[in-house]
Formats: C-alpha cells, structure tokens, sequence
C-alpha cells in the first residue's frame, strides 16, 4: 500500500493538557487510497490526534499537511472545504431534521440543488436509509443515527475521510454492515479509522498504527500487531 | 495633588461599586453556572428590607449589615428549592425561569410598596475632607467593606470544609457524588450565600441609590458584564473585571461627565471577550478562587 | 416531506392577513384600529426574534437594542431629511449594522451561548441607561434634541413621492400590516432556502455544521443581522404609531415581553411568537384594567409557568397534540388491520 503520494502527514504533532501530553511529537503519514485504522488503549490519545486532523483542537506544536495545506489551528469547515469527510466519536447529527435533511445538508455544501437532491437519494440508497427518509433523526435507534452520520459524511463525496469509532454501540450485523460500507468507501477514498473493536479492525484494516501513551508505538498489518508480544502487552493487557 | 486622591478615590469607589454589585452573581455562576438574571431583584429586595427596617426603627447598621442578608439570603434558599433546583443543567431554561423570577418580584414590590421611590435614608458617616476637596465617608466606608468582604468569601472558599465541598463539586459535581458529597445541599448552601451577598450589596447602597422597584435594571447590566468579563473564577474574576471595567469607568467619567462612562465600560467589556471569549480568568489565573 | 418546499402553511397565514386587512376597518372602530398598530409593531418585533432566536438558535435577549436603536435613527434621521422614506431605510442600516459589529464580536469570538444571552441583554440595558440621560440642548444630532428621559418625537409616515402628505394613524394600519405580512413572507421563504436550513441546523448541531463544511460563524452571523434589520423596521412602525421614542424602548421590560412572546408562541415557528405578542399585548392590558394586576407579575408568572410547564410554547405543543392523535389513529388503524389479517390467516389453516 506504501505507494504514491503522501496525502496527510503530521510532523512533531503534540497536544498538551497542562501537564498532560496526550499527543506527544507524532510523525504520521497516510498514502493515497490507503484504509488506516488507529488503534490503542484507553487514553493512548488516538482520539485527541483525531481531533487535530480535524481541526477540532488546536495542536500545542507541530504541523498537520493535508495534500500541501497546513490545517493545524483551521476551523473544522476548513478542513471540510479540502474534501475530508469527518465522522466524531460520539454521534454529531441534527436530532430536530430529518434523515433526509441532514443527508441533503451534507451534499448541498458542495452541490447546487438538482445534483444535491439526487446525491441525497443515491446516498439514502447506499445507507438503506431511504425507508425511514422522513423520521426525525433523534427518534432513531443508536446505529442507524451512526449510519446517518456516515451519510452525511458519504454525500460530500469525500476524497479523504476520518472516522472516530464509527462501530461503537451498534449491533453485530450493524457492525459488519458498517465494515462493508467502510471498504466499499475505500474504493474511492483514502480513509482513517480509530476503533476500539479489534474484531471490526480485523474485518477492515489493512495496515494499523497503534498509539501508546500519546505516542506512535507501532504500525504494521493487524497480525503482525496480534503477534508482536510489546503490543499486546499494551493493548491486549496480556503479557507475552 | 488633592485632586488627583480625590479622584484616586472616587475610580477606586467605582470599582468597589462594581466588585460589591457582581460579587452575589460571581459565586452563583462560579460554583453553579448558573446566570442568576433575578439578581438584580435580590440587590433590590435588600435594599427595600433596609427601608422597611429603618421605618419600623431598627438601627441602619444592624438593618444593612444583618438584616439585609438574613432576609435575601432565605429567599434565595426558598428560590432555589421551590425553582432553581429542577432546572439544573438546564442553563437557557434556569436563564429564563430566573428571568420570570424578575418580573415576578418586581410586580410584587410594586403592588406592595407602590411604583415611586419609598423613603429615602441619607447616607450616613457625613463627607471626608481631602484639601479643598471633599470626598463622601459612606462611600469610603463601602470601599473597606468590600475588601473585606472579598476577604471573607476567599477565606470561606480556602480554609472552610464548605468551600473545600463546594470547589469540589465547582470542578466535578459527579466526582463529588460518588464521594457522597450532597451536591444538591451544597448547590441550596451557595444559592443562599450568594443571595446573602446580593442582599448586603443591596441593603449597603440603599442609602446611596434609594430604592425602587425597578432599581435591579441599573444594577444588572454593570454585575452582568463584570461577571461575564470576569470569568470562572470567582475572586480572581470578580477582582480584575473590576479593577478593569472600574477603573475605565471612571476615567472616562472623569474625563467627559457621566454619560458615556457606562458605553465605555461595555466597549470595554465587548473588546475584552473578543479576545477572551471566556472571560479574563478562562485565559490567566485559571487556578485561582 | 420538508425537502419539497411546502410552502403552502405560510401561504395561507399571509392571505388570512391580508382578509384581516382588508375586512379589519369594517369591523372594528377607528379606535380600535389605531391601537392596533402598536401590537402589529411588536409582532414584527417578535418575528424578528422567532427567526433568530427560534430558527437560528441564537439567545438573544436584547432583541430590543435593535428595535430601539431602529426607532431612534427613523426619529433622528426624519426630522434631519424632512421626510420618512430615507430614514426609514436609515433606520433598517443601523439595526443591521449594530447587529453586525455586535455579531462579529460574539460569533467569530465563539463566545457561548449564555454569555451571548447576558451581553445582547446588557447592551439594550445600557442603552437604556444612556438614553436617559441626554436630556438638555448639547445632546443632538442634526436638528434632533434626543431628550433623554422625554425621548423625540417620531415624524408621521409620508408617500414616498410627496414628504407634505403624510399618513393619519389611521392610515398607518396599511403600510404597518402589510409590512408585517411581507416580513412574514420573507422569512418564512428564508427559512426554507439553503441558507435557512443551514440556520436550522446550526441550531441543532453547530459541530456536525462545521464538519460538514459550513462556517457556522457566518451563518450565525446573517441571520443576526437579518433579524436585526426587522426589528429596527418594528421599531419606525412602533415609534410612528405611538408618535414618540423614548429610552423605555430599551428597558428591561420591553427586552422581557420579546423574550416572553417567542417563548409563550413556541421557538421554531413564526406563526407563533406573533400571535404570542398579540395575545400578550391584549392580555396584560385587559389584566391592567379589570383586576388592576401588575404586569409585571403578569409575565413574571406567564414566564415561569411556560419555562416549568410548556417549555415548547403554545403553537408547537398543539402541533404536537394534533400529529400525536392522528398518529394514534392511525396506529389503531394498522392495528385492527394487522389482527384482521391475523384472524383471516387463521381462518385458512384450520388444520393447524
């Protein structure tokens, strides 16, 4: 996968909470079309690193390049314009609209309004959504406002998207069904990943960064991971 | 040089003014975060228990400096029981209900006691000479009070096992649950104290101002901005807000005459949290009381 | 389906206004109809506020400081002009540019909403304070004394091609009803363009706004102004219509009724924050006269009771009311299907 050109990188990236270094010196780098999952403990600050890539925190030092463009300290709708769809951990949607309101808000940032209504149909058919079209979002069981999300974030036509534990609360078949969303996505999309879910990252990684105590401990294929005896003591608590 | 203490003292009484009118607000916004939009009415309820008092011959000071608080201050508790408490985490609703709350005091002072200014008190302690200038002693003796005042409030918050409590349940109210800290007495406790507060800022600057029913409106608009500016914290935010805000205050009112002294005060404010949208201590002293 | 541009609700309001004009004068007495222009001001006042507060979810309690501000400039820059057209355009500008400078400041400097709240309250409230006391000769612009307590006296309404043939109070109704029933329009359009919903989801969601592209700062920022720019139209119909502007504009009780209307009529209607400032205007004036009731304590009461009991206002909650029953008459519809279905079925496997 380690190919062509490098469309995100973070240099030095550091974020601190007072005395705490949650995201401390990162160099990361994504390839084009790559499917990156970002893994670690509780509090390893995949998270917190999330949040810089998408202008959510402003990074103590360091830099975030998005194809050529420095976003560290943009506002989120900044990083948006550069064509990144972004997913938040917990479920970012507008309870008061309905399914197809919230889908149609998306496309219409970037299209006038006949290419945005079609793309609202296409994606409302792509997410199974299209049934419950009308019903106002916050009436919605947890994973299909998930799904609602990943529309919202499927309609911009993304080249690049970031999702922050897009599987957390959903149901098994919810689950696989959002694995196979998420390489169908890859096939036009660069995409990054951060799950808690070792079962899910296996359905979908290809190559896995772990994160330790703010920083980069490791990255490589997901088995590689499973079987190297320092990871697992971090992240599986189990000692080699 | 006389002219310069004088107005020396007059800026420093401006932001007295201010730290004493905001202070009641600051602690219920600092330990609560909840913005208390009646407080102009409990400034005026203490205000009106002086006048009441003093009609019915009790002493001014024994009126002002204890009656003036007890009687606001179980009116908050009752406030906070029959209204405030199912409102918490509420903030636009606690905003709005506290809201109704002004109206509903001011509707009833005005049927009680009627819609004019009730009798005014003259302020006592006479004028203090400086030169050929004269400086009124009332007012310097609001000054003493309000520094003592913030001293009292930072040693209750320091030193006591109420104020230990209650910044405890100020940085994380569930934390202080699950260490089985009563949240909700603690929350009916600062109510009451900042109420207290209000009704001794209110019932002091009674004989200054006198009292209306509509008298809270002055008040509210200065407290508001002073607490906003002022931030979290409440001494420290209260302190430098004012000394801030005080202090161009007075010099523009010193400079012009009293009439854009108070733009000048909110321009101030308005710059200040475009630059701090968090108020001064959201950006320094974030450790402070 | 919200998506389709129904339209047709707001449609059917505005008409309803325009038979209400149109009938009203034969109706009611001249008196009456005089009077009326004051409410009808206010409720332009509350829809402003419907659209900022109640589709843009911007707390703003000093919704006043822009209607004052637009009955001041009409006052000031008409008895400067000599004439009403300018000014009234003069007064629209310094509502929405107040508004402006005032929303950079709060929305670019991402300042919460509470703190919003208290600051757009704390301007009218100083305004207030500032007003009062520009009493005496060196307080005037042009050829306006600004009066201070006393305030100026507002120059009647005059035919945009001849500023010598003004309007009666009488015939203020007109232009004041018609200029109620267009901003109605307006923002009932404007809340279903584009821009609307994006005002609409700010409200819901201000992060997911910005994820997905939106500078929600602008936004925000717009339709503050926009709302701004109603309100100083409310305050030239308000100060023609009682002749004077005075600092009592920028009160705290005027500040309270805006709020109380829009939270008595229910936030995210427009519909409903007018009928709101009519029925509270009626109210408190008849509470006034019958039972000599504060009103004060009026609202006060009205305020808590809502906030406590019908935290979504009048309108929505009948809505609410009216979908829940169709909803549960249909669901019982379903039902007796689904058991007929069920006996049917049974009725055909007897073997079973």
């Amino acid at each position: 996968m380690r190919q062509g050109e490098i469309v995100l990188e973070t240099r030095g990236l550091s974020m601190y909470f007072g005395g705490v270094k949650a995201v401390d010196r990162v160099d990361f780098s994504l390839w084009a079309n790559e499917l990156r999952c970002l893994i670690g403990p509780n509090g390893a600050g995949k998270s917190t690193f999330f949040k810089c890539l998408t202008g959510q925190l402003t990074p103590t030092a360091g830099d975030v390049v998005i194809r050529d463009v420095h976003v560290a300290g943009r506002e989120p709708h900044e990083v948006s314009a550069l064509g990144v769809g972004i997913k938040t951990q917990v479920p970012n949607v507008f309870n008061g609209l309905s399914v197809e309101e919230n889908v149609w808000l998306a496309a219409r940032r970037w299209h006038g309004p006949t290419r945005a209504r079609s793309l609202t149909g296409e994606t409302l058919e792509r997410l199974q959504l299209t049934e419950i079209r009308g019903e106002t979002v916050d009436k919605l069981a947890h994973g299909q406002r998930q799904w609602v999300e990943l529309g919202m974030v499927v309609a911009a036509e993304p080249w690049l998207v970031l999702l922050d534990e897009p599987a957390a609360g959903m149901t098994h078949e919810e689950t696989i069904r959002t694995a196979e969303l998420i390489r169908e996505i890859n096939k036009t999309a660069t995409l990054i990943v951060v799950e808690h879910d070792m079962q899910f990252i296996r359905m979908i990684s290809k190559t896995v960064t772990l994160f330790h105590e703010g920083r980069v401990l490791m990255e490589d294929t997901m088995e590689a991971i499973s079987a190297d005896p320092k990871a697992r003591e971090v992240y599986l608590g189990t000692r080699a | 040089m006389d002219l310069v203490i004088a107005v020396i003292l007059q800026i420093l009484y401006g932001i007295a003014n201010l730290a004493l009118i905001s202070l009641g607000l600051a602690i219920i916004f600092g330990m609560m975060r909840v913005i208390n939009l009646a407080h102009g009415e409990f400034l005026m309820l203490g205000g009106y228990t002086v006048v009441v008092a003093t009609n019915n011959g009790v002493n001014l000071w024994f009126a002002m400096l204890v009656l003036a608080p007890v009687v606001v201050g179980v009116i908050g508790v009752i406030v906070e029981r029959l209204l405030i408490r199912w409102l918490y985490g509420r903030m636009v609703d606690t905003l709005l209900a506290t809201w109704g709350l002004s109206l509903l005091f001011i509707g009833l002072v005005t049927t009680i006691f009627g819609a004019s200014t009730a009798t005014t008190i003259s302020p006592p302690l006479g004028v203090v000479h400086i030169g050929e200038y004269t400086s009124s002693g009332y007012e310097l003796f609001l000054i003493g009070v309000t520094i003592a005042l913030l001293i009292l409030v930072w040693a209750v918050l320091k030193f006591t096992k109420l104020g230990l409590v209650s910044r405890g349940t100020m940085q994380n109210a569930e934390m202080a649950e699950a260490l089985g800290v009563s949240t909700n007495r603690i929350y009916m406790v600062t109510f009451g104290l900042g109420a207290m507060v209000s009704g001794l800022a209110g019932g002091l600057l009674a004989p200054i101002t006198g009292v209306l029913p509509t008298i809270g409106a002055i008040y509210i608009a200065k407290a508001f901005i002073t607490v906003i500016s002022g931030g979290m914290a409440i001494l420290a935010g209260t302190t430098s807000a004012s000394v801030l805000l005080g202090g161009v205050n007075g010099i523009v009112d010193f400079l012009t005459g009293p009439t854009i002294g108070e733009v000048a005060l909110l321009l101030t404010a308005i710059i200040l949290l475009r630059l701090m949208p968090r108020g001064i201590t959201g950006s320094w002293f974030k450790k402070s009381l | 389906m919200r998506l389709s541009l129904d339209f047709r609700g707001t449609v059917i309001v505005a008409i309803l206004g325009v038979l209400f004009m149109l009938i009203a004068p034969s109706l009611f007495s001249k008196v009456t109809i005089i009077k009326l222009n004051v409410p009808i001001a206010l409720a332009l006042l509350a829809l402003s506020l419907a659209l900022v507060w109640g589709y843009g979810g911007i707390l703003c309690f000093g919704q006043t400081a822009f209607f004052g501000l637009g009955a001041y400039a009409y006052s000031i820059a008409a008895l400067n002009f000599g004439g009403s057209t300018g000014a009234i355009l003069v007064a629209i500008l310094v509502a929405a540019a107040a508004a402006a400078i005032l929303g950079y400041v709060v929305f670019y400097g991402r300042v919460s909403d509470v703190y919003l709240a208290v600051i757009t309250l704390t301007v009218t409230l100083i305004l207030y304070s500032l007003m009062r006391r520009t009493s005496g000769p060196d307080y005037k612009i042009g050829d306006a004394l600004l009066g201070g307590f006393n305030g100026i006296k507002s120059p009647k309404l005059n035919l945009p091609w001849d500023h010598t043939d003004t309007l009666n109070r009488l015939e203020l109704f007109y232009p004041s009803i018609v200029a109620l029933i267009l901003a109605y329009l307006l923002c009932g359009w404007l809340v279903r363009t584009h821009f609307g919903r994006v005002c609409e989801s700010i409200r819901e969601n201000e992060l997911r706004a910005e994820l997905i592209g939106y500078d929600t700062r602008l936004y925000k920022l717009g339709i503050f102004t926009i709302g701004a720019a109603l309100a100083g139209l409310a305050g030239v119909l308000f100060c023609i219509g009682v002749t004077r502007v005075t600092p009592d504009v920028f009160n705290l009780y005027t500040a309270s009724l805006t709020i109380i209307w829009v939270i008595v009529g229910g936030r995210g209607t427009l519909i409903g924050p007018i009928l709101g400032a009519f029925g509270l205007y009626y109210l408190t004036e008849w509470l006034g006269k019958t039972a000599s009731l504060n009103n004060n304590l009026i609202l006060g009461i009205v305020l808590i009771v809502f906030v406590l009991g019908v935290p979504k206002g009048v309108v929505p909650t009948i809505t609410d009311w009216i979908q829940q029953r169709r909803g549960t008459r249909s669901m019982r519809a379903t039902e007796r299907r689904m058991r007929m279905r069920r006996a049917r079925a049974v009725s055909e496997e007897p073997g079973e």
